[in-house]
C-alpha cells in the first residue's frame, strides 16, 4: 500500500515534471524500480541532459544488482527463469524473500510480492499522472515525504546490530556531506562503501581475524 | 526524443544490474566476508537515499516539513505500527507542517 502511496506520487512527479503520460508508464512498466525513476524524472525536470539524467537512475539501481546477489542464492532459481525474476528485483521483494526462513516461502514471498507491487506500481503510476493536473502541488499534499519513509520502513528492519547502526549512520553523512559537490546519483553510490569500510574496521577489531559470520 | 533516449537507456542500465546480480556465480558468495558485504550494502544505501531524500533539495541540503514527516515515520517505526501507517504518518505530518506554514 506504500508502494501504491509512493507510486502515485511517482506519477504526479513525472507528470508534474513535464513528461507525457505514455512516458510516465513507460518509466513504471520497463524500469521499476522507484528511487531510479524519481531521480531520472527529477533530473530531466531540472534540464539535466538525457545521459546524465539516466546515469543518476542508472547508480540508483546497482544496489538492485546487490539484492540480486543475494536473491540468487536464496532463491536457487532456475537459468531459464532468471531473465523474468530479475525485473522484479527491488527492494521491497528482497526485504520480504530475505525475511522468509524457508526457500519455499522465500520464493512464495518474492513472487507475491513481485506480482502485486508490480501491478500496484503501474496501476497507481497511471493513477497520479492523470490525477496531476486535479491535484496541483503535490508537495502540499506532503507526497514527497513518502518515498524516504518507504526507504526508512526497510531499512529499520536491517539496523540489528551495532555493525548495520555504523554502517547506516556512516553512509547517510556521506550521502550528505558529498552530495552539494558531487553529480547526483554519485554521493549514493561512495556512500555504499560504507559497508567495506565498517566491516574492514570491524575486521581489524577483532585482531585481524576477520568477521566470520 | 531526448526524454525517449533517456528513458530507453535507463530502462536498460537498471534491467541490466538486476539480471546481473542474479546471473552473477554462486560460488562468488561463498566466501563469508561477501557474504557479511552484499548484507550491508543495502543498509547503506538505503539509508543514504532515505537522507538524500529527506534533506536534499536538489544538490542543496535543507531542513523543511519532510524532515518532520520522517520523524514521525521513525516514531511509527519504534511504535512497531504497520507499513502503511508508517508511510501516511511522513506524507500526513508533512503535509500539516507545510499547511502551517513551516517550509
Amino acid at each position: 500500500m506504500a508502494v501504491g502511496l509512493s507510486g502515485f506520487a511517482f506519477g504526479v512527479t513525472s507528470a508534474g515534471g513535464g513528461l507525457t503520460l505514455l512516458q510516465t508508464c513507460a518509466l513504471s512498466l520497463l524500469v521499476f524500480t522507484g528511487a531510479s525513476q524519481f531521480a531520472l524524472v527529477g533530473a530531466l525536470a531540472a534540464g539535466g541532459s538525457p545521459f546524465t539524467a539516466a546515469a543518476g537512475a542508472f547508480f540508483l539501481g546497482v544496489r538492485n544488482a546487490f539484492y540480486g546477489l543475494r536473491l540468487s542464492q536464496l532463491l536457487a532459481l532456475p537459468r531459464a527463469v532468471r531473465p523474468f525474476a530479475a525485473q522484479w528485483v527491488i527492494d521491497e521483494t528482497a526485504a520480504v524473500a530475505l525475511a522468509q526462513p524457508t526457500r519455499r516461502t522465500a520464493r512464495l514471498g518474492f513472487v507475491v510480492t513481485g506480482l502485486s507491487l508490480y501491478l500496484l506500481w503501474n496501476l497507481t503510476t497511471l493513477l497520479g499522472a492523470l490525477g496531476a493536473e486535479a491535484i496541483g502541488d503535490t508537495d502540499a499534499w506532503g507526497l514527497d515525504a513518502a518515498g524516504p519513509a518507504v526507504f526508512l520502513a526497510l531499512l529499520a528492519p536491517m539496523l540489528k546490530t551495532g555493525t548495520e547502526r555504523a554502517v547506516a549512520g556512516l553512509a547517510v553523512l556521506l550521502g550528505l556531506g558529498l552530495l552539494p559537490v558531487l553529480p547526483a546519483g554519485v554521493p549514493v553510490l561512495l556512500a555504499a562503501l560504507a559497508a567495506p569500510a565498517v566491516l574492514w574496521a570491524d575486521g581489524r577489531r577483532r585482531g585481524g581475524q576477520g568477521d566470520a559470520r | 526524443m531526448n526524454v525517449w533516449i533517456a528513458i530507453g537507456a535507463t530502462v536498460l542500465g537498471c534491467y541490466a544490474v538486476k539480471l546481473a546480480g542474479l546471473l552473477v556465480p554462486a560460488g562468488a558468495l561463498e566466501r563469508p566476508v561477501v557474504k557479511r558485504l552484499a548484507a550491508l550494502l543495502p543498509v547503506a544505501l538505503l539509508a543514504a537515499l532515505t537522507a538524500q531524500q529527506t534533506f536534499a533539495d536538489g544538490q542543496t541540503l535543507v531542513l523543511d516539513a519532510r524532515a518532520a514527516g520522517l520523524a514521525a515515520a521513525a516514531v511509527a517505526l519504534l511504535l512497531r505500527a504497520p507499513f502503511l501507517l508508517v508511510v501516511a504518518a511522513a506524507v500526513v505530518v508533512t503535509a500539516g507542517v507545510r499547511a502551517m506554514g513551516a517550509g
